[in-house]
C-alpha cells in the first residue's frame, strides 16, 4: 500500500498553496494553454526567451494540488534553461511520473521536481502532474492551440 | 420558495425526525448479497460511495449472466432451436418485468437501449427530427447531465431550433415559475432529470408534466438517478418518455430502458436500421417491424437484458420503497455529519433530495480529496459529474460527490467523515 505521504509531500502542498511564479509575464514572447478535459484543470504558461534561454517564466490557471505544484516547481526549474534543456527536462519528468524512479533514470537534473516520484503510483493523477509540462513544450514550440492531455 | 440560508440550515431542515436508519431494514445483511463489497482497497475495507456513477450488482444478477453464457447463449427472435427459444423467452420476460417496474400499460412501450444516454438520443433523433423545426424550442433545466443537453443541442443545430434552459436557485432547486414561463407555443418537448446526478435534487416532475401538458407539450424524464432510489409509475406521472440505465439500478452496464407512450412511439420513425427492426426488406421498399422491435435494430445486449431482469427481481424482492426510506435516512445522517465539518460547503441543498451528497472543501481541490479518500478505501467521484453548467452555476470547477445506496451504512458515513478530516489534515 502506498503511503499518502509519498504523493502529498510537504513541498507539493506548499507549492500548491503558495504557487511560485504565479503571474502573467508582461511582453511574453511565448505562451500556451494546457487543458485537461477530464477534470477541468487549466494552466497557461508565459515565457520570454533571451539569447535562447528562458529569461522569465510564469503561469496562471486553476487545478488540483498536483497540477499546481508541478507548474510552480517547473517554472522554478525551467528558468535559465535553453529550449533544448527544457525539452530534456520534460522527458525525464515524464518518465519519472509514468514509470517511477528507475535505476536507469538520471533524476539529478530535476532538483526539487524529484518530489513527484510518488505520482507513478497514482495512475489517475499522472495527467495532473504533466499538464503544465505539455503547455511549456507547446509554448516553446510556438503552438498556438490549446494543448490537451487527451 | 425560500432558500436555506446556509448548508447547515438545509442540513438541519432535511434531517427528519429520525437520526438513525430505520430498524426494519438490515443493510448489513443486504451487503452479503453483494460480493464486491467484501474486499479491501489499499489495505482498507472498501467504502463504496460512488453509486450515482455505477451501483454494484448482487450475486443473483451475476448468476443470471453466468447462467446465460454457461447454458443458454443464443440469438433471439431468430432461432428455431431450444437455446434460442429460451433466450428469447427470458429476454421478453425482462421486458415484462420492466413494464411492471415502471407501471407501464403495455410491454411494447418498453424499448431496450444501451442506457439513458442512448434513450435520450433515440428520442432526440426520432421524435425530435420529426416534430422539431426552425424556430421551435426544446426546454430543459439548468441541472441536466450532459446526456440531456448535448443530444438536444445537436437536434437544435440541425433544425435551427432553440434550446431553452429553466433556471435553478442557490439550493439547486428548479425555479418552477420560470419553468412555466418558458413553456410557450413554440415548445415542442420538455426533457428533464427526475433526480439531478450532481446535486441530488428531486424535481417536481408531476407538476412540470401537468404544466407542460397544459400547453400540449410532451415530456421526457431522465430517470437515471431516480429509478434506483424511488418508486416510479409512468402512468401516474403521465410522462411521455422515461429512461433509466441498468448499471445504476444494480444491474449490468450497457443496457437500459426507454419507456414511451405507445401512440408516440408508433408515430416515430426508426432510430437505427438493421436486422430485427424490419418485417420485410427489398431494395424497393422496407416494411418496419411493430413496436418495440422497430427501435431494436441488430442483436441486442441479451446477457445484459437478462441481468437487468434479475436486478429488477432483486429490487422487487427487497422492496424499493423501503430501501428508499432507508437511503433517505442515511442521506440525512450524512448531510448532518458532513455539514458540521469546518470549511466544508454542501453543493445542492434542495429540500427534497435523493442519494447524492456533493461538497467542496476550502483550499482543497476535489481531485486531491478524491485521491486521499481513495487511499483510505473510500470510493467517491470528484469532478464536474458531466454537469459542467451546474458547476458554472455555483461558480466552482468541481465537487467531491458521495452517493449512497441501500447497502451503505452509518459506519461508512462515519468513515467518510474521518476521511474528510484526513484530507483537511494533509492540507492543514
Amino acid at each position: 500500500m502506498s503511503d499518502l505521504g509519498e504523493l502529498y509531500q510537504e513541498l507539493i502542498v506548499d507549492h500548491s498553496r503558495r504557487p511560485r511564479n504565479f503571474r502573467k509575464i508582461a511582453g511574453a514572447d511565448h505562451q500556451a494553454e494546457g487543458y485537461n478535459p477530464l477534470c477541468g484543470d487549466k494552466v497557461t504558461i508565459y515565457l520570454k526567451l533571451k539569447d535562447d534561454v528562458v529569461q522569465e517564466i510564469g503561469f496562471q490557471g486553476s487545478g488540483c494540488a498536483i497540477s499546481t505544484a508541478s507548474a510552480s516547481l517547473m517554472t522554478e526549474r525551467a528558468k535559465g534553461k535553453t529550449p533544448a534543456e527544457a525539452e530534456a527536462l520534460f522527458d525525464v519528468f515524464h518518465k519519472l511520473v509514468t514509470e517511477g524512479p528507475t535505476e536507469e533514470l538520471d533524476t539529478s537534473q530535476l532538483g526539487k521536481l524529484a518530489v513527484f516520484s510518488g505520482v507513478c503510483e497514482y495512475p489517475t493523477r499522472v495527467k495532473c502532474a504533466i499538464l503544465a509540462w505539455h503547455a511549456l513544450r507547446a509554448a516553446l514550440q510556438g503552438a498556438a492551440e490549446v494543448v490537451s492531455t487527451e | 420558495m425560500t432558500t436555506p440560508a446556509t448548508a447547515k440550515d438545509a442540513a438541519a431542515a432535511s434531517v427528519a425526525t429520525q437520526e438513525t436508519p430505520s430498524r426494519g431494514f438490515d443493510a448489513q445483511k443486504i451487503r452479503e448479497d453483494f460480493p464486491i463489497l467484501k474486499q479491501t482497497v489499499h489495505g482498507k475495507p472498501l467504502v463504496y460511495l460512488d453509486n450515482a456513477a455505477t451501483a454494484q450488482t448482487p450475486q443473483t444478477v451475476i448468476d443470471a449472466i453466468d447462467r446465460f453464457y454457461l447454458a443458454q447463449c443464443a440469438n433471439i427472435h431468430r432461432g428455431i432451436h431450444l437455446l434460442s427459444e429460451r433466450s428469447t423467452a427470458e429476454y421478453e420476460e425482462t421486458r415484462a418485468k420492466a413494464q411492471r417496474f415502471l407501471g407501464a400499460a403495455e410491454t411494447w412501450e418498453i424499448v431496450f437501449v444501451r442506457g439513458t444516454t442512448e434513450a435520450i438520443n433515440l428520442v432526440a433523433s426520432s421524435y425530435g427530427r420529426k416534430h422539431v423545426g426552425a424556430g421551435d424550442e426544446i426546454l430543459i433545466t439548468a441541472m441536466e447531465h450532459h446526456s440531456n443537453i448535448v443530444p438536444w443541442q445537436l437536434l437544435c443545430e440541425e433544425k435551427g431550433a432553440v434550446l431553452r434552459v429553466a433556471p435553478i436557485n442557490d439550493a439547486g432547486e428548479l425555479v418552477l415559475d420560470e419553468f412555466e414561463k418558458l413553456l410557450n407555443r413554440r415548445t415542442r418537448l420538455v426533457s428533464v432529470s427526475h433526480v439531478s446526478n450532481a446535486l441530488g435534487t428531486v424535481n417536481p416532475v408531476e407538476r412540470m408534466i401537468e404544466m407542460a401538458h397544459g400547453k400540449g407539450v410532451p415530456v421526457m424524464i431522465d430517470g437515471a438517478q431516480a429509478a434506483p432510489h424511488r418508486k416510479v409509475n409512468v402512468q401516474e406521472l403521465d410522462c411521455d418518455f422515461y429512461a433509466f440505465s441498468g448499471h445504476k439500478l444494480y444491474g449490468p452496464t450497457g443496457i437500459g430502458i426507454l419507456y414511451g407512450k405507445a401512440g408516440l412511439l408508433e408515430a416515430m420513425p426508426p432510430y437505427q436500421g438493421g436486422g430485427d427492426m424490419i418485417l420485410s426488406v427489398s431494395f424497393e421498399k422496407t416494411t418496419y417491424n411493430a413496436l418495440p422491435y422497430k427501435f431494436e435494430a441488430g442483436t441486442p445486449n441479451i446477457a445484459g437484458t437478462i441481468g437487468l431482469g434479475a436486478a429488477i427481481d432483486y429490487l422487487s424482492h427487497l422492496g424499493l420503497e423501503q430501501a428508499a426510506a432507508y437511503e433517505h435516512e442515511l442521506l440525512a445522517y450524512a448531510t448532518k455529519k458532513v455539514s458540521q465539518l469546518p470549511g466544508l460547503r454542501i453543493i445542492g441543498t434542495a429540500r427534497e433530495k435523493a442519494s447524492v451528497l456533493s461538497f467542496v472543501i476550502d483550499g482543497v481541490h476535489p481531485h486531491d480529496a478524491g485521491t486521499i479518500l481513495d487511499q483510505q478505501g473510500i470510493a467517491v467521484r470528484a469532478g464536474h459529474h458531466c454537469a459542467m453548467p451546474v458547476m458554472e452555476r455555483f461558480g466552482i470547477a468541481a465537487t467531491t460527490r458521495a452517493s449512497f445506496a441501500f447497502y451503505n451504512t452509518t459506519e461508512e458515513v462515519d468513515a467518510l467523515v474521518s476521511g474528510i478530516e484526513k484530507v483537511r489534515e494533509v492540507f492543514s
